[in-house]
């Protein structure tokens, strides 16, 4: 019941803010088309099929009702159901069919009440705080704090006692209660909208704030004010049934919680008497809950639809010949084996399922190897499937992720033998951390934060080498030196929060080396970090790689990076490797188109061959 | 951290005293005719006159908060003006019974919340369906409707349990979980599926960072992940969730209490709500005032140690 009032507001209130902001600025287009999604998802047809269907039986109570609400016959109580009183009577012989009826009424229109009392408050109030923030936002904040800590049932049993049983008063005071819902909903929308550029744009332009909230601002709140109203409604209805329910309502007035209190006193005699106003009430709360919910899917799609679209026209332009299948398993098998490297990939393809049952391949045809000592760089822009292809050998692809082409073979077994269409992760669970490891991208996002970065080092020590805590211990803080971290001791038991990001990157780079692996994944190992960092980070790379005698995979799109640190290097474009080669062949003779215009941005301004000739560290970035 | 909790000791002393205060003025600002209530239809003016004075209604209102203010400090919450027995008594004696029933459905809730949410948030499946659905359903029929059918159908037809009950703090423990484990099932269902979408959906991003990729990498098992990684993470969400629950249950039990005729809270509040016995439902609002300010205060003490940036600043 009234705990249902805050969970339905969480659930309601940040989820749709979101696709909102896009309804809004593409304004009635997206609207309507949200009413057709609306009414193609049979949930949505079912929701406002009942809800109509109520209300027409509300609305028309008076002619459909064959009694007056409280005409009572005392010679027929507690009646069967019979041709004059279609549901049978209660205790007072009053005829349960009409009394359900202009319980509709009364519950319909005290459930609009409420709503309305609630928007009419929340609304305002949430325009305000969110477009001049300031003190009215503290305030109001505060005030929505206490408002949020009241239980609404022990609010309503006060006003009870202050006010005495009236549907309407008390159907006002919840109105109030529940009005943070919309205000926090407000604020959120209209907070994230504030500083868009049309707002300001609008402002330079000579309207006053009254109608740049009126124009843009108001279109924005729209839809989740309809998705917050649907669950506000049947709350209400709850709650007020439940006050009705304890006997607190007003007994001249039939709702029902009104009869719901009375079937339970006659539980024992007719228990049907109970049925049909919980019926009544469980089909309308949920018809009200199922209203929001396809509302809120009918926005969700919109924005899945839209995004598809741009990827879609995207990946076409180059990627669409590869939608069809080729079928190259048999090419992997012939391969296999042949020849003996640390890592071999062979004629990789990853795709991933869509809606409309095709696969959108994001890698395809991708072979290369990489030895044991060996620095291999795998170059593209963003989109090209360089990190999709490095995923692949970590096995750590998003779950509806598929092999469609090709193996991977690590130490001469296969991790993704060919033909199937998943990583072996049985197989893999036992490389990963021991033998192929992984750096991040992003220092501080991969770093639990409830953890300390003591814990996050030794804990793989321990389960992957079996070694004691104490020596897994020894061993980070020598690790944490070795990354050339000046306090171990103090960056050991530090949280995440408390380290620089370049920090952070050292740290990560510990981890990943910390089980000895023969391999190193490391995904745009500097590309987060400030360019004085980024060297530094490199040296390291370098240096441990030489040290260890590791084989590295490293994903980039910076060739300042890969002439400077990778021995050989392999170019992809639109998920397909345009060229393989060593970085001395690459960088002074590049065959393909692509390479050249890649080689050409990156180097501009600069004899591309300094680079290799003397060998500063300097990246080009 | 020690300061951290008395600075949210000293917020929630101000809610405090503010809600104490709208209440009380809100309570008696329009009891003009509760002496005329109490006393029935024959009273004379001049005794109704003697009444007022007695139960001091012919002071201004602001003096009589602050008497009622000062009272409250030393523990007197003043007298029911039905039955004259001390409203702090008659909390002492109820309190038991329904944090009891409260707690015992709390813990309940989020064990089995975060069970299912789990399970929901990795399998997917039928399972996922199965948490969305009755998530709507849990939203869709309220709790007090949950009761009544639990005990038509499990205490009246198949006389499982009890439809009602006759404990006291002297009962023993048996006869306690006896009469207490349909209300609480009750409460149970209503809450649980609430809760399951709400650690589902924090799980489910949870899963989705990058730390958890990176975990998988180091070669760590995904039981320890999920248990020990993603459900630490995704625990402050669901908190916030379960203390939400939690205040809204003390409004709920008010009603199962009367379904199942439990001597808690609720029939105390009913009772005094329909008599507009003041002073006893002022002492029902404090009561619940400083049960919500206190679990508030449980929560950011909690979130505080699950989440070390909390804690620092």
């Amino acid at each position: 019941m009234s705990d249902s009032v805050e969970t339905a507001a969480i659930t309601a209130a940040p989820a749709p803010g979101a696709p909102a902001v896009q309804a809004g600025q593409t304004g009635t287009v997206v609207r309507s088309t949200v009413l057709r999604r609306l009414f193609k998802n049979p949930l949505g047809i079912v929701a406002i099929t009942i809800l109509l269907g109520i209300s027409l039986l509300a609305v028309l109570a008076p002619v459909l009702a064959p009694f007056e609400e409280n005409y009572s016959n005392i010679a027929k109580t507690l009646a069967a159901p019979d041709s004059v009183n279609i549901l049978g009577t209660d205790s007072a012989g009053r005829d349960v069919w009409s009394r359900l009826l202009f319980g509709a009424q009364l519950t319909l229109l005290s459930a609009l009440l409420c709503a309305g009392v609630a928007i009419a408050i929340g609304l305002p109030a949430g325009l305000i705080a969110g477009y001049y923030a300031g003190k009215f936002e503290a305030v109001s904040n505060w005030v929505v704090s206490i408002l949020m800590s009241l239980p609404g049932l022990i609010v309503l049993l006060t006003i009870r006692a202050a006010f005495g049983p009236s549907v309407w008063i008390s159907m006002i005071a919840f109105g109030i209660l529940i009005s943070p819902s919309y205000f926090r909903l407000t604020r959120t929308a209209v907070q994230s909208v504030r500083n868009e550029l049309y707002v300001d744009a609008a402002r330079v332009s000579g309207l006053s704030d009254w109608s740049i909230i009126a124009r843009h601002i108001f279109s924005v709140v729209r839809a989740p004010i309809i998705i917050q109203t649907a669950a506000i409604a049947g709350v209400a209805i709850a709650i007020q049934s439940g006050l009705e329910f304890l006997g607190l309502g007003d007994p001249s007035k039939a709702t029902w919680g009104v009869m719901l209190s009375e079937g339970f006193k006659n539980v024992y005699l007719t228990p049907t008497l109970l049925f049909w106003p919980a019926l009544a009430m469980a089909l309308t709360i949920g018809g009200l809950v199922l209203l929001g919910n396809a509302i809120r899917d009918a926005l969700e799609d919109g924005e899945k639809i839209k995004h598809h679209k741009k990827k879609a026209t995207l990946e076409s332009s180059t990627a669409a010949p590869a939608a069809a299948r080729p079928s190259r398993k048999s090419v992997a098998a012939v391969d296999a084996g042949t020849e003996h490297h640390l890592v071999k990939v062979t004629n990789l393809g990853v795709g991933y399922p869509q809606a409309d049952g095709s696969i959108k391949k994001v890698v395809d045809d991708v072979s290369f190897h990489v030895d044991r000592g060996e620095i291999l760089g795998i170059v593209g822009e963003s989109g090209s499937g360089k990190s999709q292809t490095a995923f692949s050998i970590l096995g750590l692809l998003p779950d509806n992720a598929r092999i469609v082409a090709g193996s991977i073979q690590f130490d001469g077994n296969y991790t993704v033998a060919p033909g199937e269409e998943r990583v072996n992760q049985d197989r893999l669970s036992k490389l990963r951390g021991k033998r192929i490891s992984y750096i991040p991208q992003e220092p501080m996002s991969n770093l639990d934060p409830a953890f300390t970065i003591g814990y996050q080092l030794v804990t793989p020590m321990v389960r992957v080498l079996g070694i004691s805590k104490e020596e897994a211990r020894k061993r980070a803080l020598k690790l944490l030196t070795d990354v050339g971290i000046v306090n171990p001791e103090r960056t050991f038991s530090a949280y995440p929060h408390e380290v620089s990001g370049g920090m952070a990157q050292r740290v990560l780079i510990a981890g990943a080396i910390s089980c000895e692996p023969d391999l190193v994944i490391a995904d745009e190992p500097t590309t987060a970090l400030d360019v004085t960092v980024q060297a530094d980070v490199l040296d390291l790379l370098r240096e441990l790689q030489q040290r260890l005698n590791i084989g590295v995979i490293l994903v980039t799109h910076n060739f300042g990076v890969v002439a400077d640190l990778c021995d050989r290097v392999a170019v992809m474009q639109n998920g397909r490797l345009v060229e393989e080669g060593t970085v001395r062949d690459i960088l002074r003779n590049p065959k393909d188109k692509y390479t050249r215009t890649l080689l050409a941005s990156m180097l501009e301004g600069k004899p591309p061959m300094s680079m290799l000739v003397s060998s500063q560290k300097e990246p080009v970035a | 951290m020690i300061r951290f909790i008395a600075k949210r000791l000293g917020s929630g002393l101000v809610v405090l005293f503010v809600v104490s205060a709208l209440t009380f003025f809100l309570l008696y600002m329009s009891s003009g005719s509760i002496a005329r209530n109490i006393l029935g239809d024959q009273a004379t003016a001049e005794q109704v006159a003697i009444k007022e004075q007695e139960l001091g209604l012919d002071q201004p209102l602001v003096v009589r908060y602050f008497a009622w203010v000062g009272d409250a400090l030393g523990g007197n919450l003043g007298a029911s003006w039905f039955t004259s027995e001390p409203v702090a008594n008659s909390l002492a004696s109820r309190i038991p019974v329904t944090m009891t029933m409260v707690f015992a459905a709390m813990i309940l809730i989020a064990i089995c919340a975060a069970l299912i949410g789990v399970i929901a948030a990795v399998k997917r499946g039928w399972v996922d369906r199965v948490v969305q659905v009755g998530a709507i359903i849990g939203d869709s029929v309220p709790g007090f409707v949950i009761g009544v059918i639990l005990v038509t159908i499990l205490a009246i037809q198949l006389g499982l349990f009890p439809a009602t009950s006759t404990i006291s703090p002297e009962s023993g423990p048996d006869a306690w979980v006896y009469s207490m484990s349909l209300p609480v099932i009750a409460l149970l269902i209503n809450g649980v599926t609430g809760g399951a979408q709400q650690i589902r959906s924090a799980v489910i991003k949870q899963l989705e960072r990058d730390y958890v990729r990176t975990l998988r990498s180091r070669g760590i098992g995904e039981r320890e992940i999920l248990f020990k990684h993603v459900l630490r993470s995704a625990a402050p969400a669901g908190l916030t969730v379960l203390s939400l629950q939690l205040i809204g249950m003390l409004g709920g039990v008010v009603i199962i209490e009367q379904i199942f005729a439990l001597p808690g809270m609720g029939p105390l509040a009913v009772t005094a709500t329909g008599q507009s016995d003041l002073p006893v439902v002022m002492g029902v609002v404090m009561y619940t005032v400083v049960v919500v300010i206190v679990v508030n205060l449980l929560v950011d003490i909690l979130n505080g140690w699950l989440n070390p940036k909390v804690r620092v600043s």
